[in-house]
């Protein structure tokens, strides 16, 4: 009695909108009576579960697709021309239909769609829910094409993914249809592990089809024999495609497309995605007349939420106050997948769920932080079938899949309507059955945003991302690696980069900008001319200056910063000892000799650091103390956003609140304010001898935190002495000495904050600093630290921050500060968000003056001594440690 | 003059700037170590195109510092010039503005395994070592050590773990018998103070961190490594377990 999970969910008759909640008494009987299968099976034994087949191919069988067709699942179509039945298919070879019948599987719609557009040299997109088949439909053409004898001429097929692992595995399940066909396609990988040698082999003796990734492909475009290489290129596959468009590292690869594109102008291109809302933008980032293929939309997932029977914590992610009832869902799961959004969550969620696990069920954890080795054993067992919950972050949203998870479950916020049914998307791999997922929120607000993204998931609307522009220090590397490859001319290399859509709008000027710095440094008052790197024959080429320029190139291509990091190592008599993972520096930095933290599943004491190894010892039993990771937070999306505000706004649609949430905003409406969903609340109320100021625009923590520091320095020069502020997703609160209750809000929350507030604020602040360094690296201006390379303590190395000043100093327009503030304004302030939220709230703020704390403040002032904010007083900080220790040493 | 916080190296009054230049009690006498001037066009021509600004920017510094403290002389403590060429490369502007500052006070160069030869075209006495009172000023700090020594080389840099993660910063080094000066120089880089090169020089150092607005010493455990680096034998490191508090 009462360990059951207590699960909120939407009736499958009910429209849209309409949220049912079932009471505990009912859902028994609700449970017994079989009207959800989805429902039935959060409870799971009994349950039948077909042989599945395992892998990104994931066919469907020949009784399945004969069920799909009758319940009319597969797209709305007439059931496709099917290999082993009468009509032969005509885009299919024998072979391929034989192979197809001989597995007792169909080739499907969406297959048959790419097979015919690759036929006509188009490139297309092909949108598909995880388990429609999407890698084979991409590569079919390509088998196909080489089947017939184009094989052996040369690189026939480029597959590129965003993840070095996911081209490995793919090779391997490609080789199966291969072999099994006995076609002479020949498959290779390469990826940063490939050994020297067999790079130089596949120089000279090109694989058919090669899986790599974007870095690989914009680093093999380095090379004189490119064009060669290239020449014969008829395809590229990207996979995964949704997952990297919009980053520098999309950039880098949209550049790479165009390239190709040069030295193979009948290349098509096929990218491979999963559900989202952004199919335009995907097919721009194609180029050329791409087609959109989309397969069967598959059944709408089940989504539940949890509503625990305990109380809804005010704040916190960690929800370990519904664990309990995560083990019961887990227990009557076949396998699970526990989603998370942070590292440390994981392990945290990992160790309560392992303190629950009275049955000695096999629980794993799966993390980036974890060494690959354990990663990799980790995914063989889910695979194999052996684990019933993985307790996962986004290292898991991509990839392969492993097995066969039945149930999905997210704790914490989902953040974002696409992510969230990317994730569900993970269990059941089967088109024709909807996947399972029960959401966990960790706090009320949590409640209100697992509602709105449940509501989301139901009418299928999605959350998309808005393009960022190509990236000017992205666009430096690669005109230098262009320019090692082999002599070129301006007009024509900017024709072929802006037709690259991050770079479509890119101005000429831009461009001849770019390639000044790529070849001087561009710098305005003073020429390194004769230092150029890249320099112009008589022709009017442009090539690299030297075969050393460009091997120090190369080493330095990619886009990927790594941020510093230590090896956790257990300690060991001696030394060496074995490797459990990777942590940020800072972390470690964070840590005093004999501190605990939980780490890969277990409680670890820090005993030292040598080089870049921290040295930990097994410390099972102790208290650790929490390790608060920054990595893999995402901010709420302005999407679910909108959704949490129109809910609170609308009282009528509080009935579908589970009560203790209704009971808050209930509370909150009579003591303070419930904004209607355009505006902005704030509110302002003292508390403990101090002033604060609260207010709610739900945009995110990244821009609440921007806005925190820019509203302090106003506040500052209000004279209300602001002492401190603490952003959440959904508020950001603001404290001082003095009472702020009789400012102009309208004047307060004023646009204007984002030129010279901000401009000051940059000029001191570290993270210019972090940002420029990336930039520089990437552009080429200073090295990376290459990982293993040891320094020796004699070796001095300049810094990046004294470029920076020095270049702010004497020409802050230049071309990479441009480039760091582009990337800072995106990637650490979210000013676009920011801007918009303040252009939402002119005029629309509601300011409700209270003598104490209200409801919905509640949460925000409990984060306060938790989490403070470094805003401005790195400075202080220096003068505060020194002072503790002198204090210390004088015994005080 | 006002009270200028001070510390004393073997008995004589320094002043620790935060910019990272030393001037001796009598206030007339001002020190800067390492300038390096014409690094990046060094590295310019080896293939890093940094921007060609940083003697400029250490010029500057120089001349603001000589402007509010208006020092009677300066002391370069060697490595002014990154290489032999770096004279050369200095372009009019720069020269033009070196030329003022060497003319506006006496100017001692001492010399630097970067720079063993004098400067061909500015003013000033050149020594390979000078004492003034109970300080004797040279570039390479000597083991075993002597005592009042001021000397530079090590560009000695010091991180320093506060609530906010750790902070990376130029740094004065000294056990109040010796000194080691923070580089100067724009582009100039550092070596943790932890490094072993140190080791030989401090029994017990303490580390004048440069701040935003003031100077602040740090010793034993407040000091950390840099990642990659393997740090000395720990004076006293790991004694300590607890945190300041």
């Amino acid at each position: 009695m009462g360990c059951r999970p207590q699960i909120a969910r939407r009736s499958p008759t009910g429209h849209p909108g309409a949220i049912r909640w079932i009471e505990p008494g009912v859902q028994r009987s609700f449970l017994g009576a079989k009207v959800d299968p989805g429902f039935r099976a959060l409870r799971g034994p009994g349950m039948t579960v077909e042989a599945r087949v395992r892998g990104k191919c994931g066919f469907l069988t020949r009784e399945n697709s004969a069920r799909v067709r009758a319940a009319g699942l597969i797209g709305g179509a007439a059931p496709a021309p099917s290999a082993g039945m009468d009509g032969e298919a005509p885009l299919l070879p024998d072979v391929f239909a034989r192979w197809f019948a001989a597995r007792g599987w169909r080739v499907r719609d969406h297959q048959l769609q790419c097979l015919a557009l690759a036929a006509e040299g188009r490139s297309h997109l092909l949108i598909a829910p995880t388990g429609a088949g999407k890698t084979l439909a991409g590569f079919l053409p390509s088998l196909v094409e080489l089947s017939s004898g184009a094989a052996g001429r040369g690189l026939h097929t480029l597959y590129v993914s965003p993840l070095k692992a996911l081209a490995v595995d793919i090779a391997r399940n490609l080789e199966r249809p291969v072999s099994e066909m006995g076609l002479n396609v020949r498959i290779e990988t390469r990826t940063g592990d490939t050994p020297a040698a067999r790079r130089q082999r596949q120089k000279y003796a090109p694989p058919d089809i090669l899986l790599t990734t974007p870095e690989q492909v914009a680093l093999m475009l380095t090379h004189q024999d490119a064009p060669r290489f290239f020449g014969g290129l008829r395809a590229v596959v990207i996979d995964e495609i949704h997952s990297i468009f919009a980053t520098r590292r999309g950039h880098l690869l949209a550049l790479g497309l165009s390239r190709l594109r040069a030295l193979s102008p009948a290349l098509r291109v096929t990218g491979l995605s999963a559900t989202v809302p952004e199919a335009a933008r995907l097919l721009d980032f194609l180029g050329g007349d791409a087609a959109l293929v989309r397969a069967g939309a598959g059944a709408r997932p089940l989504v539940a939420i949890l509503n625990s029977e305990n109380r809804i914590p005010w704040s916190g992610h960690s929800a370990r106050h519904a664990l309990a009832e995560v083990y019961e869902a887990i227990r009557a799961a076949k396998m699970a997948l526990v989603f998370v959004n942070t590292r440390a969550q994981a392990e945290l969620t990992f160790q309560a769920l392992w303190a629950a696990n009275e049955d000695n069920l096999p629980i794993a954890l799966h993390h980036g932080s974890l060494d690959v080795e354990q990663r990799r054993r980790v995914e063989a067992a889910m695979a194999k079938g052996s684990l019933r919950a993985i307790v996962a972050t986004s290292t898991l949203d991509l990839g392969i899949d492993w097995g066969d998870v039945d149930l999905v479950i997210q704790i914490g916020a989902p953040k974002g309507a696409s992510r969230l049914t990317q994730r569900i998307g993970r269990a059941n791999h089967r088109m024709d059955e909807p996947s399972r997922a029960l959401l966990v929120p960790g706090n009320r607000f949590e409640m209100l945003e697992c509602v709105a993204a449940e509501e989301a998931i139901k009418e299928g609307a999605l959350d998309g991302e808005a393009p960022r522009e190509g990236a000017l220090d992205v666009l430096a590397q690669h005109v230098t690696g262009i320019a090692c490859s082999a002599p070129f001319n301006a007009d024509d290399l900017y024709t072929e980069v802006v037709s690259a859509a991050p770079y479509a709008r890119l101005s000429r000027e831009d461009f001849d900008k770019t390639l000044e710095f790529a070849a001087t440094g561009g710098y305005a008052l003073k020429s390194y001319e004769r230092f150029r790197k890249i320099v112009k024959t008589p022709e009017g080429l442009y090539r690299i200056r030297n075969a050393h320029v460009a091997q120090a190139h190369r080493m330095n291509a990619g886009v990927i910063i790594d941020a510093p990091s230590f090896t956790i190592r257990l300690a060991r008599k001696g030394r060496g000892g074995r490797k459990l993972g990777t942590v940020e520096e800072w972390f470690v930095e964070g840590l005093a000799p004999g501190d605990t933290f939980l780490f890969a599943g277990e409680v670890l004491r820090f005993e030292g650091v040598e080089g870049t190894d921290a040295y930990v010892t097994r410390a099972p039993g102790e208290d650790p103390k929490i390790p608060s990771w920054n990595g893999g937070k995402f901010p709420l999306s302005t999407f679910l956003a909108e959704r949490v505000r129109a809910i609170i706004d609308d009282p009528a649609r509080w009935g579908a609140l589970p009560e203790q949430i209704r009971d808050w905003l209930g509370v909150q409406r009579d003591v303070s304010v419930i904004p209607h969903k355009e505006e902005m609340l704030v509110e302002t109320f003292p508390n403990n001898g101090r002033h604060y100021l609260v207010c709610y625009p739900f945009d995110g923590r990244l821009a609440h935190q921007t806005l925190g520091m820019l509203l302090t320095r106003r506040l500052e020069r209000a004279r209300v002495q602001p002492l401190g502020f603490v952003p959440t997703e959904y508020s950001l609160s603001v404290w001082a000495r003095k009472d702020m209750s009789g400012l102009d809000m309208d004047a307060l929350f004023a646009e204007d904050m984002l030129g010279d507030d901000l401009e000051s604020w940059l000029a001191e602040s570290v993270l210019m600093k972090r940002t420029f360094r990336d930039c520089a690296v990437i552009a080429g201006l200073i090295e990376r630290r290459h990982p293993g390379q040891t320094k020796t303590g004699r070796q001095v190395t300049f810094s990046a921050d004294l470029i920076y000043d020095v270049l702010k100093e004497h020409e802050p327009d230049h071309l990479l500060l441009k480039a760091a503030w582009a990337d800072a304004a995106r990637g650490y302030l979210d000013l676009a968000r920011l801007q918009g939220l303040l252009t939402r709230i002119k005029g629309r703020i509601r300011h409700a003056m209270l003598d104490r704390v209200s409801p919905l403040a509640v949460p925000v002032m409990l984060e306060i001594n938790k989490e403070m904010v470094a805003g401005e007083g790195r400075e202080a900080m220096l003068k505060e440690a020194s002072d503790a220790l002198i204090a210390e040493a004088m015994g005080r | 003059m006002s009270e200028r916080p001070f510390i004393l190296v073997n008995g004589e009054r320094v002043t620790l700037l935060t910019a990272g230049a030393l001037l001796l009690g009598d206030g007339e006498t001002l020190v800067v170590s390492d300038l390096h001037f014409e690094k990046g066009s060094h590295f310019a021509a080896k293939g890093v195109l940094l921007p060609p600004y940083d003697t400029r920017t250490t010029l500057r510094r120089i001349a603001t510092l000589m402007k509010n403290l208006k020092p009677r002389r300066v002391i370069s403590l060697g490595d002014a010039f990154h290489d032999g060429a770096a004279e050369a490369r200095m372009d009019e502007e720069d020269a033009n503005l070196l030329s003022a500052l060497t003319g506006a006070a006496d100017w001692l160069w001492i010399l630097g395994n970067h720079d063993p030869e004098p400067p061909a075209r500015f003013a000033g006495a050149v020594e390979t070592a000078a004492r003034i009172g109970g300080l004797l000023f040279r570039h390479e700090p000597a083991v075993p050590a002597e005592e009042g020594e001021v000397a530079g080389h090590l560009h000695p840099v010091a991180r320093v773990r506060t609530e906010r993660g750790a902070m990376r910063r130029r740094c004065f080094v000294t056990d109040g018998a010796r000194l080691v000066m923070p580089a100067f120089g724009a582009y100039a880089g550092g070596l943790n103070v932890l490094d072993e090169a140190f080791a030989p020089l401090f029994a017990e150092p303490v580390a004048h961190v440069l701040g935003g607005d003031g100077v602040y010493p740090f010793w034993g455990r407040a000091l950390v490594p840099d990642p990659g680096f393997k740090a000395a034998p720990p004076h006293g490191r790991a004694a300590a377990s607890g945190r300041a508090g």
